[in-house]
């Protein structure tokens, strides 16, 4: 049986012999010894990192890690509840690598399919919200809620450096708004809006309030009043709310919100363990170009046709650097996709249907509860009943554990339950009764027949608070009642994509590897799937125990001592890290160390969370090679010696390049008391060659699915954990409900509790983050183990490597090492090409769909190029096609050049083509159809044709500035596609 | 590149014509090509006052964001609406129909001669 590293790696044997012969060395350590700086490759050191895996085992590895969790049933709810996704979704959708594998949506050509899942999600919110535009998801609840803080005080317009916050809001909103706040100037107000104190705060002034309508203790209230004496007063009103709910009640948008957000989880996403689901973010009308996030929009394609794109997504972190107001540069979209496609399958009136049968199940309890002489605390509500215990709060929430159910402890004296779609009990069979066999004795509650048919006078929620309008109303909520016209709908949507099913996805900086389906298999198990983030201790002994393991193998790859897999994304680690240096300058004193230094060459979100971090970015310049200059970094440190707080560099560069200078360079921060962040984004060049913590990191960032295997589900989830020096560790993200404070959870030695307790503030809504896609990162180190991982490394470089030396002499490779190597990526130049020509990067990038790949990183990290990843997971076959169809772009611009084919019209400025613009009307183009849809028929070449299906993009170029001049975000009427 | 000898320029490419009390302001042709597809203006309202060299609104392409710098101190007595409505005025005809706000000035900041403006953005 073959081992899973021969699986994982696409070049192997004979063909790992082609391309070291083409680069000229004899193994792979002789190219790795050449491309790798020996001054930085780590020694040799105990490994904790178990021989690899077979797939099987580590499988079985994987069931008695499971085995070791306890699935409770949760009524905890504060923004997670259990639901039921339907298996039509499961299988076509989260179980589906069309939809799992594919990439964030910049190349709006290919990945139309999920642009209208998208726009079908933001359709969604926007109705149920009552408001004017939503964006296509954010990281979770509470990081929605911190980005509405931040876009409050942008907007606003007001001076004021206060945030209220109504006291009835969820914890993890509150705690992570705590730690976003201070570090900006923000100061935070707690005031219980449903007294006077409401009016009172408004009157001082602030710039923003945030208010949770239903509250956190299920309590729904008349907010319209303080919406209007927030707005009066010039406050931007934020809403937390929850669209389960607002199929039924007044949306916040009738009553005057600036802002709405909220989690998607419980349409249709297992809870997780706390993730990863998608949140969600509308904005009233006029404040669209203000919203954080992505937002998809419709715009039109060469042909006229309407044609969805990412609307605006030049600005934010991409152009605007230090001047930035948000880091986010990802969100949740296969989350979202479940989401959407939840109301899609159901409809408004199945959603209704599943919205009346909860709140009937509350209602029901809380009557019977209250027959049996409890106190229920508020009158009004939907899912959530708060129940008065006085003292016995906590010896009630322990028999109801030991009798498999979770309620959640609120004080000494209450309790609180929330009911979910898992509550709605069939008339019959094993699910009869939903949660009444469970609660009734725990609560001494008379058994009651259940209602057949419930409707909203068997709910709490009182009529003046029902909304009379209608939602949902476009006909995709409406069409796909059936099982049949569900799945055929799903699968139009993917054919529609472009993912790693179809071919190689050579995005230099993203990393597209392999998601293996073993990797993926433990994602959908309800041991995994079922549990609670707030679940007591007991029951998650196998997530901590993965958790740990992980932890104890991220940090030995990385050199560091100790890890958080808290933050949801990279941008999220970028700002714990950053948060982390923050807090450890302020704890000794070093208040005023608040400069952080970035090279011209960083991505852009790094300059944007240091910001957020409240530091002040100062601007490094880079050589011409993109390395680092040193001498303007050493002018840069003295000039701020006495403020330096950090230095955030790329390794290897986000030029591809091994800089030789790194130790150099974090040498000299470390001797003007900064600290280094180095940011991981380019970890697959490294892993098992050099480790951060030993070429001068204090702190980074990873990118689990960049580098562990964590499939992109086209623009999210991600896994951003950050790794830090022991010295940090007290400053790394903590939480109010963390099951277990210590790193590792449980040392896989000594089984006792690690040594490092990270006690900052939350970056998350969860404790973990997103727990239930951690086990694919464990499936990769475990079946690759550390040999496997090395392998990897190398084999990414090699390919990246035979790629620039296939193309060096067709375009130039900008930027390489000593001895002319690159590391797991190269830049070629267009720019060039573009000169002589005409032809531009946007032409070539849409003319390789033509040729049946998706395109290279645009014009990042330099304008005018391409940058290639081919990682290490493609064979030599899919390598040779990409290079001969770049190539092939090469002839077609000399073509241009040469006046073979007009400038205006030519294969390349008329890319890609549709099948209808080939076969309707006549053809009065200077080359033929062949040229056009079969570009490589005529190239000649000894390589395999038949493995290729031919790829045809549903639209043409779509033209970006007509849609972000004419916003439209939501899904168009049918009659707009109609021919 | 068109740089009209009537108008006054600012090293932040911005361009002002001076009419009685009032400067009416917009971007060069060089910045407006710079910038690429503009999409989106923002630009300070009616009333607000506004001191030389503060950053008062941005230009949106597709590709960049642009800070628009107020070329002089007084109070904005316009702003151009049709290029709000469509800021691809800004593109087609930066020195008439792109033009972007007007203001009741006190005293206007740096500014230089189109010739000088020609030879800096020769450099």
């Amino acid at each position: 049986m073959a081992d899973f590293r021969s699986r994982h790696i696409g070049i192997t044997g004979d063909s790992q012999s082609v391309l070291l012969d083409r680069l000229g060395y004899d193994s792979l350590d002789a190219l790795m010894d050449a491309a790798v700086p020996g001054g930085i490759r780590q020694g040799a050191f105990a490994s904790r990192i178990p021989a690899a895996a077979s797939e099987r085992e580590a499988l079985a590895e994987l069931r008695a890690l499971a085995n070791e969790n306890t699935v409770n049933r949760s009524l905890i709810g504060l923004g997670y509840y259990e639901t039921v996704m339907p298996s039509v979704i499961k299988r076509n959708i989260l179980e589906n690598p069309s939809w799992y594998t594919a990439y964030t949506p910049y190349q709006p050509e290919i990945s139309q399919g999920r642009l209208e899942a998208l726009i079908t999600f933001q359709t969604m919110v926007c109705d149920l919200t009552g408001m004017g535009t939503a964006n296509a998801g954010m990281l979770d609840e509470a990081s929605a809620a911190a980005e509405a803080m931040l876009m409050a005080r942008r907007v606003s317009g007001n001076p004021s450096t206060t945030f209220l916050v109504d006291v009835d809001v969820f914890p993890q909103v509150r705690a992570v708004l705590e730690t976003r706040a201070e570090p900006i100037g923000v100061t935070l107000r707690f005031v219980d809006f449903s007294t006077g104190d409401g009016a009172q705060a408004i009157a001082d002034g602030a710039f923003g309030a945030y208010i949770q309508y239903p509250g956190a203790s299920g309590r729904i209230r008349d907010i319209a009043g303080d919406l209007e004496a927030a707005t009066a007063a010039g406050i931007v009103t934020v809403v937390g709310s929850d669209l389960l709910a607002l199929t039924l009640l007044k949306s916040p948008g009738s009553m005057g919100a600036d802002i709405v957000l909220g989690s998607s989880q419980r349409f249709g996403v297992p809870l997780g363990f706390g993730g990863p689901h998608s949140a969600f973010f509308a904005v009233k009308a006029g404040l669209e170009r203000q919203m954080p996030g992505r937002l998809i929009g419709v715009s039109r394609d060469a042909d006229g046709k309407p044609a969805y794109r990412l609307t605006l997504q030049a600005r934010e972190q991409h152009i605007r650097r230090e001047k930035a107001t948000s880091n986010i540069c990802t969100a949740q979209v296969l989350l979202a996709v479940l989401a959407a496609m939840y109301a899609v399958y159901h409809g408004p009136l199945g959603l209704r249907d599943i919205a009346v049968g909860v709140a009937e199940r509350a209602a029901r309890f809380a009557r019977r509860a209250a027959a049996a002489g409890h106190t229920i605390v508020h009158d009004a509500f939907f899912d959530t009943v708060q129940v008065r215990v006085p003292g016995k709060a906590a010896a009630l929430v322990a028999t109801a554990h030991s009798n498999g159910v979770l309620i959640h402890l609120v004080d000494a004296d209450t309790v609180q339950l929330s009911f979910d779609e898992l509550s709605i009990g069939d008339a019959t069979g094993i699910l009869a009764g939903g949660d009444d066999n469970t609660l009734d004795p725990i609560f001494g509650l008379a058994p009651e027949q259940s209602t057949a048919s419930p409707t909203l006078v068997d709910t709490a929620v009182p009529a003046t608070f029902v909304r009379a309008d209608d939602v949902l109303t476009h006909p995709v909520f409406h069409s796909y009642r059936s099982e049949t016209a569900m799945m055929r709908f799903l699968k139009r949507l993917a054919d529609k994509d472009y993912a790693l099913d179809r071919g190689m996805i050579p995005l230099g900086s993203c990393t597209m590897k392999l998601n293996s389906a073993t990797e993926m298999e433990a994602v959908t198990w309800r041991e995994f799937g079922g549990l609670h983030p707030y679940a007591p201790v007991s029951d998650v002994g196998g997530y901590l125990l993965l958790i740990s393991q992980l932890e104890e193998w991220l940090v030995e790859l990385t050199g560091y001592d100790t890890i958080s897999l808290q933050p949801n994304a990279g941008s999220q680690g970028e700002l714990a890290g950053l948060l982390a240096i923050r807090g450890y300058h302020l704890s000794r004193g070093d208040a005023h160390r608040v400069t952080c230094i970035i090279p011209s060459s960083a991505h852009g979100t790094n300059a944007a969370s240091a910001i957020l971090a409240g530091m002040k970015v100062v601007v490094v310049a880079c050589e011409e090679n993109g390395d680092v200059d040193i001498a303007d970094l050493n002018a840069k440190i003295e000039e701020n010696r006495d403020t330096l707080a950090a230095l955030m560099v790329t390794y290897p560069s986000t030029h591809g390049v091994y800089e030789h200078g790194i130790k150099t360079i974090t040498a000299a921060v470390h001797d003007a008391g900064g600290q280094v962040y180095i940011d991981g984004a380019n970890l697959n060049a490294l892993l098992g060659y050099a480790r951060y913590g030993d070429i001068g990191g204090d702190v980074s960032h990873l990118n689990l699915h960049k580098t562990f295997a964590i499939p992109h589900g086209g623009g999210g989830p991600g896994v951003g954990p950050v790794a830090a020096k022991a010295h940090l560790a007290p400053f790394l993200p903590g939480h109010p409900m963390a099951q277990a404070v210590n790193h590792p959870a449980f040392d896989s030695v000594t089984g006792k509790p690690g040594e490092f307790v990270h006690a900052g503030g939350p970056i998350a809504a969860a404790p973990f983050g997103s727990p239930s896609i951690l086990p694919i990162s464990w499936a990769y180190v475990r079946m690759l183990g550390s040999d496997g991982l090395r392998h990897a490394t190398a084999a990414a470089v090699l390919s990246a490597n035979y790629v620039a030396a296939r193309l060096r002499e067709h375009y130039p490779v900008l930027y390489s090492g000593e001895n002319g190597l690159v590391a797991h990526e190269c830049i070629l130049d267009l720019r060039p090409l573009t000169a002589e020509t005409g032809v531009t990067v946007d032409d070539v990038a849409k003319r390789l769909v033509d040729y049946g790949f998706h395109a290279p990183t645009m014009s990042f990290p330099v304008p005018g190029t391409l940058m290639v990843e081919p990682t290490e997971s493609e064979d030599i076959g899919e390598l040779d096609r990409f290079v001969e169809a770049m190539i092939g772009i090469k002839r077609e611009a000399e073509a241009v050049a040469r006046g073979e084919w007009p400038a205006d019209d030519n294969p390349l400025v008329n890319a890609p083509h549709t099948a209808q613009s080939l076969l309707v009307g006549e053809w009065n183009h200077s080359y033929s159809r062949e040229v056009a849809a079969y570009p490589w028929m005529s190239i000649d070449s000894d390589l395999p044709r038949t493995e290729r299906m031919k790829y045809w993009p549903p639209v043409r170029r779509v033209d970006g500035a007509y849609g972000d001049r004419n916003l439209a975000c939501a899904c168009p009427d049918p009659s707009a596609f109609a021919d | 590149m068109s740089i009209p000898a009537n108008l006054q320029y600012t090293s932040e490419h911005e361009w002002i014509r001076v009419e009685g009390n009032v400067a009416v302001v917009g971007i060069t042709q060089y910045a407006a090509d710079a910038l690429g597809d503009i999409v989106y203006v923002d630009l300070p309202k009616a009333g607000t006052t506004i001191s030389a060299g503060a950053i008062v609104g941005e230009a949106e392409s597709t590709k960049s964001v642009g800070e628009l710098f107020a070329p002089v101190s007084g109070d904005i007595v316009e702003a151009n609406q049709a290029v709000i409505d469509s800021p691809e005025l800004v593109n087609s005809d930066p020195y008439g129909a792109g033009w972007l706000f007007s203001v009741n000035f006190s005293s206007i900041g740096a500014v230089m001669s189109a010739d000088d403006y020609e030879a800096m953005i020769a450099e």
